[in-house]
Parts: structure tokens; C-alpha cells; sequence
């Protein structure tokens, strides 16, 4: 491949979470690099040859880190594929997905970890970073190669949206996963407790008629993990919080010093359980969307940096499983697309500033994950978005990127959104 | 009768339940009379008359052949009367209590046991309840003194002396009667002891026994003077305790490679049975600083050493 101009971000409100920069200025990239980032540089100081793009009234932020996709290779590539994702990925300001393991086969060896990684070389134009199953075949019941896998490229390891019940079985792989330095990340639901529910317990459910999922099935699973990483000083993610309870039990955790990280999706931070309105499987997600209550117990906690990750949760499902009865249709959401958009709802409304916001898109999973994006430090690769924060537009699903099509978003009016996704230097989306 | 053994070193306890209570001059004492008894095993008249008249019987619930097979060996060279009971030839396989297979013993008048039982604790359990002595031949994950001894005796051949060596003990420390010994009777004997294992195979509070703790090879066996490997029994290689074979292989199964890391002399020990592949490696387990052999042949001189100095101490005797 031809390398890429230089290109100069003239004039912009650049966001660097990684040093608390927030400055009018210009960024420079070359050769994939991200050259400087200061006041002034001007077309002046420029190699010869840069592209220099004014971006007045325009934010320029690392490219985003989506911590949690589920892309349906190997396996379902009929709902998604590294292709398709990455694209959807590009127009959403997204740099590097981050994939789940439950794929068919699971990611649960070395040898698919590898077939991941040179699949998405080859056909995404975003960064792939693999989650590795914790579990073999994600059954819960013996770990997995968490050594080889991470030597293979797994950035952390999870069994995805299924829970580890057995508690021995996860003190174990808490223990193990120590000795390679590696991140555990786990989807707090007792299966148990939540049974066959499929919404949020409480009156709504009850007025609807469907069966409740109580917040207690992630928090009791939750405070048994944080029972198991002070016994095995572990590290630790919770993959996806989504209730005020399980943040307590968080807050104590971290009071307590112990390594631990928390996700919420965009979903749980902008809708609650009343969006499902007239049983519209679009939002039915797991965990389920909860109280309003909770929702801005959310937002505080991530205003806190309680909350260290804001993810897509991306999941996408089609028509054949979603267009059933709530009860029976499939849980998930895509959202790559318009995570940054819907997380700036949060931003206009006052509820959480916006380098809080792209911290949490950012910088903070790739710390966690030890990603080398997330900063627009000098010499750092340049994954790079432009946003536009105020303009106004309509989410047309038939534009969406993705396979499939079930956005919670669905003809939602959103503020903002990324006009330019630079990866590795290269511009790989421009809106027009 | 060509030779007798000079030592006249006489175990002054009644049972050998552990190296747990030995002090470094008993320790010292077994190693020395051990050391006569090599030579003795070298010629072709073995058979020694000390424990004329004795009867020995070797009692193993789990099964075992090299340690019952040595037992039976050092008995009979000493002159005893030997006798193999195992579990699968025995009334312990029918809901019998120990206790109770300990009083029927007792009524034959044996004068030493030799126990080896699949739980920590049992031979002491034993040994309390019968009037002839006892030698724990491995009880559960807990000791297993004749095979630190035996150990002790192949570095201190190899080696000269114990004192100030660095002993690195090398796999699944947590279920092992043999690492425990070897901790307790390295630490009297003035080693340093530092034990390398993934953190599943490592009881919590290990650290306290008197070893370094190390989780990786490399700075596991910087500087090391022995490498002794432990057997991984197969029930825990497949994602219990460690994910696979080929995972366990790579980061702690001793390979050249790793072999490197140690001092150029050090010795590698293993307890055996060995998986080869598993962990340790075949050119290693046969290589020139693999001393696996010798230590099966330490095992009947120290048995015999055992047997012959607590006998000495026998009532009668």
C-alpha cells in the first residue's frame, strides 16, 4: 500500500484524555505517527506535501476502543463479519474493536486467535484485538490456554456473555491468570437468578407480563468476584455493569485496592427498561436495560471514573431473531455505529463532559488492555477522529453499516458525529 | 556375611513419620549409614542379618512400585521377614476402618509397618494405635521422608555437602508429599529452597515454610545447583489446575532451555514416575546432568538406612 500523506488538523479542539490535554490547536500525523499535537503549528511547519484540513469548530480525540463487539466470525458471518464490523467500526469513530469470544467455534485456542487476527488483517479496516474464551468452549468448567492464547495476541479473557458459576472454576482462572499478567473480564448474571426472565424485574415488567431479571443476579455475582479477587489478587473487569447496587459493591472494591475495572454500554447509560415501550425486541440487550434510576447512578459513577469503560455492547442479531415475541427473541444490540453519538446525547444534556466521555472510549480500555491507542501522545499510532459535536441527523437504519440492522436507535435524532476516522495515519472514513 | 556397617548410628525414635522433628545430626546420621549401605548394595554378597527374625510388612493403600518394591528390597537385604499387603488384595477394600485394620496387624506382632495411604495424616493415625514401628512410606499430600532422604543422599554424593546449595523444586507443589519432605529436610540441613509452579499448583502460604517462590522458569532456576522436577498427576493437566499438557510443556516443563538457565553442573532430579513431555523432557531426563537413575538407587541404601537405625532402637534389639 502507497503510504499516506501527511495530513495537519488545523484549528481544532483537540481532547487528549491520556495527559488531561483539552486546547485549540493542530495535530500533525505522518508516516501512521502522530507527529505533535500543540498551538500553532500552522501550515508553516509542515513537511511538504501534507494535506492540511481545517477542522474549525470540529473536535479531533484518539480513535475510539470499543471494548466489547460480538463480530460473528468464525462461525456466524451471516450476522457480521470483521469486513462489515470494521466499516460500521470506521463510521462510528471506533479505531479498534474489540471482539468477543463467542463465535462458533469459540475463540478458545491458539490456533483461532490466529485465524482472528490474520482474517482482520486482511479484510478490516479498523484494528482487531481478540478476547479469548476463559473457559474451553465457554461451558464454564476448565480454563483455557491462558498463556499460549495471550502469547497469540488474546488481549484478555472472558467467556463472553455467559457467567462463570462455578466459583471455584474462576478463583482458579483468577490465580492462574496471574502469572501471566493477564485481565480477566467477566459478564456478571447468576443464570440462576435470572432464570427465564427477559426484562428488568419491577413494575414495568409486571404491567407488560413478561418475566423479571432482579439487579440482585449481577450483584451477587459481582460480590462474589470481588470476594475471589481479594483472595487471589487477580485482575479483574466486570464486563458489564448496569445497576446503582453492583456500583456499590465496585466503589468497595476499588476502596479496598484491589485491581478492578468496570464497563457500562452506551445502552445502560442512555435508555431504561420504559424505552421498551410496546415490547420492542431492539432493546431487549442482556444484562436488560434497567431504571431510570439506575441509568443516572451510571453516568455519576462514570462522571467518578467508577466506571472506567463505556462499550457498544455491539451485537447484532437478525431478523429471524429478532422479529419474534419479546419473550422469545434474542437479546443485543449493534451499536458500533453509534456508540459516540448516542454517548454525546449525554454531553448536550449536561450529564458527563465530553473528555470524560472520550476517556472512557479511549484511553481507559486501551490502558487496561495494554493497547498502544487511546492518546494522542507524539509518536503514538495515529487512530485519529474528527468530530463535529452539533450537527443534527436522523438514524436511518438503512444506512447503517452493519449486517444487521437492529439499532435501539432506531430513527432516533442524534447531535454530532464523527466526520473523519484516521487509522494508522490513513483516512478510512469521511462523512460527506 | 562380608561387611557390617561401621555407623552405629541409632535413630532414637520410635517411628519415621516425617523429616518433620529430625534434626540435622540425625539427618546427618541416616545419610552416613545410607552412604555404607550404597557400597554394600555394590557387591555381590547384599544380604546383611540385623533384622534377622524381624518382620516387616509393607502396607500400601495406594498403589506404588518403586517405593514398595525398594521396601521389600532393603527388608530382605537386612534379613527380615518382608510381607506385601495392598489395597487391592486386602480386607482395606472391604469398608474395613483403618483402625481396625491397624488392631488386626497389631495381633500378628509385626515389628515394623510400612505405610503409605492416600490421606495426610493416616500413618500417624496408625502408628498411634500399634506397638511396632512405623515408617510412613507417603501419606497423602504430606510427607514422604524416605524420599527426601534418599534425595538428600544422591546431592550430597553428587555434590558434597547440602549446606548453602540452591534447591529449586519445580511443578505441582501443592499436591506433593515429596516437595514438603524436601523442604523441611533441605531448610535443617542449611539449603535454600525455592519452589517455581503456576499459582494453582502452589498451596497458599507456601511462602512460609522457609522457599522462595518464584512463577516463572527463567527466574526460577537463575543461579540453581538442583533442579528438582515433580510429577503433574494427569487428573489436573486439563484445565483444573493448568489448562493443557502443551500450555504446562512450555512454561514449566524443563528443556534444554530452561536447563540453561540453571548453574552449567546443576543436577535434575525427579522422584518418578516421570511424564515425559509433560514435565520434563527426554533429553533432558536422560541427559548428562540428570542424576534420575542414581536416585532410585539411593532409595534401597537409605531404606535400608531407615530400617536398619530405627530397628537398633527397638525394644529387644
Amino acid at each position: 500500500m502507497r503510504e499516506a500523506r501527511p495530513v495537519l488538523l488545523a484549528n481544532a479542539r483537540i481532547i487528549d484524555p491520556s495527559r488531561d490535554l483539552d486546547i485549540v490547536g493542530d495535530l500533525l500525523i505522518a508516516d501512521g505517527i502522530i507527529r505533535e499535537a500543540k498551538k500553532g503549528i500552522g501550515a508553516a511547519g509542515v513537511p511538504e506535501g501534507t494535506e492540511v484540513v481545517d477542522c474549525r469548530d470540529k473536535v479531533i480525540a484518539p480513535g475510539l476502543v470499543d471494548m466489547r463487539a460480538f463480530i460473528g466470525e468464525p462461525g456466524a458471518t451471516y450476522r457480521e463479519t470483521f469486513a462489515s464490523a470494521s466499516q460500521a467500526a470506521a463510521a462510528g469513530g471506533v479505531t479498534t474493536i474489540v471482539c468477543q469470544p463467542d463465535t462458533s467455534p469459540a475463540i478458545d485456542d491458539p490456533a483461532t486467535v490466529d485465524f482472528v487476527l490474520r482474517r482482520a488483517r486482511d479484510t478490516a479496516i479498523v484494528h482487531v484485538a481478540p478476547m479469548a474464551a476463559l473457559t474451553k468452549g465457554l461451558e464454564g468448567h476448565e480454563m483455557t490456554e491462558i498463556g499460549l492464547l495471550k502469547a497469540a495476541g488474546a488481549v484478555a479473557f472472558t467467556d463472553g456473555a455467559r457467567s462463570v458459576t462455578n466459583a471455584q472454576v474462576m478463583r482458579r482462572a483468577l490465580t492462574y491468570a496471574r502469572d501471566f499478567d493477564a485481565l480477566i473480564v467477566h459478564h456478571t448474571e447468576d443464570p440462576d437468578l435470572n432464570g427465564d426472565g427477559v426484562m428488568n424485574e419491577g413494575e414495568f415488567a409486571a404491567r407488560l407480563g413478561l418475566l423479571g431479571i432482579p439487579s440482585a443476579a449481577e450483584t451477587i455475582m459481582l460480590e462474589r468476584d470481588m470476594r475471589l479477587v481479594a483472595l487471589t489478587k487477580g485482575r479483574y473487569h466486570a464486563a458489564s455493569i448496569t445497576c446503582a447496587q453492583s456500583l456499590a459493591v465496585l466503589r468497595q472494591a476499588r476502596e479496598a485496592g484491589l485491581d478492578v475495572s468496570a464497563s457500562a454500554s452506551i445502552n445502560h447509560l442512555t435508555l431504561n427498561e420504559n424505552d421498551i415501550g410496546s415490547y420492542r425486541t431492539f432493546l431487549k440487550v442482556t444484562p436488560p436495560l434497567r431504571t431510570e434510576d439506575d441509568r443516572k447512578a451510571l453516568f455519576a459513577a462514570l462522571n467518578e471514573g467508577l466506571i472506567d469503560v463505556v462499550m457498544s455492547d455491539h451485537n447484532p442479531q437478525d431478523v429471524e431473531t429478532k422479529r419474534l415475541p419479546f419473550a422469545e427473541a434474542a437479546a443485543g444490540a449493534i451499536g458500533l455505529e453509534t456508540m459516540l453519538s448516542a454517548g454525546l446525547r449525554l454531553v448536550h444534556s449536561g450529564d458527563v463532559t465530553l473528555p470524560v466521555l472520550l476517556r472512557a472510549m479511549s484511553t481507559r480500555p486501551a490502558e487496561r488492555l495494554g493497547l498502544p491507542g487511546g492518546t494522542l501522545r507524539a509518536g503514538a499510532p495515529a487512530d485519529v477522529i474528527v468530530i463535529d459535536t452539533d450537527v443534527p441527523w436522523i438514524v436511518d437504519p438503512n444506512e447503517l453499516k452493519s449486517k444487521c440492522k437492529n439499532t435501539p436507535f432506531d430513527e432516533a435524532r442524534m447531535t454530532g458525529r464523527v466526520v473523519r476516522t484516521i487509522v494508522a495515519g490513513r483516512t478510512i472514513y469521511e462523512s460527506l | 556375611m562380608t561387611s557390617t556397617p561401621k555407623s552405629s548410628f541409632v535413630l532414637s525414635h520410635r517411628h519415621l513419620l516425617g523429616i518433620e522433628g529430625l534434626s540435622a545430626a540425625e539427618i546427618t546420621g541416616l545419610l552416613d549409614l545410607g552412604e555404607e549401605f550404597v557400597a554394600l548394595n555394590r557387591q555381590i554378597d547384599k544380604k546383611q542379618a540385623s533384622l534377622r527374625g524381624r518382620t516387616q510388612v509393607n502396607m500400601f493403600f495406594e498403589n506404588s512400585t518403586r517405593t514398595q518394591a525398594s521396601f521389600e528390597l532393603a527388608g530382605k537385604r537386612l534379613g527380615a521377614d518382608v510381607m506385601n499387603m495392598s489395597a487391592s488384595s486386602s480386607s482395606m477394600n472391604k469398608g474395613e476402618t483403618l483402625i481396625d485394620t491397624a488392631m488386626t496387624l497389631n495381633a500378628m506382632h509385626p515389628d515394623i509397618l510400612v505405610v503409605r495411604h492416600h490421606s495426610s495424616g493416616a500413618v500417624e493415625l496408625l502408628a498411634s494405635k500399634l506397638d511396632c514401628s512405623v515408617i510412613n512410606a507417603g501419606d497423602g499430600t504430606h510427607e514422604h521422608p524416605t524420599q527426601a532422604l534418599l534425595d538428600a543422599l544422591t546431592i550430597r554424593r553428587n555434590k558434597g555437602r547440602i549446606e548453602g546449595l540452591l534447591v529449586v523444586i519445580c511443578g505441582d507443589i501443592l499436591h506433593s508429599r515429596v516437595a514438603r519432605s524436601n523442604i523441611i529436610l533441605l531448610n535443617a540441613m542449611g539449603a535454600r529452597v525455592r519452589v517455581v509452579a503456576p499459582s494453582t499448583l502452589l498451596p497458599p502460604g507456601i511462602e512460609r515454610m522457609g522457599v522462595e517462590v518464584a512463577r516463572d522458569m527463567r527466574e526460577g532456576l537463575a543461579g540453581a545447583d538442583i533442579v528438582m522436577m515433580l510429577r503433574l498427576q494427569r487428573e489436573r493437566m486439563n484445565g483444573s489446575f493448568v489448562p493443557s499438557v502443551s500450555e504446562y510443556f512450555n512454561y514449566w516443563g524443563l528443556d534444554e532451555k530452561k536447563l540453561a538457565y540453571a548453574k552449567k553442573d546443576a543436577l535434575v532430579m525427579h522422584p518418578g514416575p516421570m511424564n515425559r513431555g509433560v514435565e520434563i523432557d527426554s533429553i533432558v531426563a536422560d541427559g548428562a546432568q540428570s542424576v534420575i537413575r542414581e536416585q532410585v538407587e539411593m532409595g534401597v541404601a537409605i531404606r535400608m538406612a531407615v530400617l536398619e537405625a530405627l530397628s537398633r532402637n527397638l525394644p529387644n534389639a
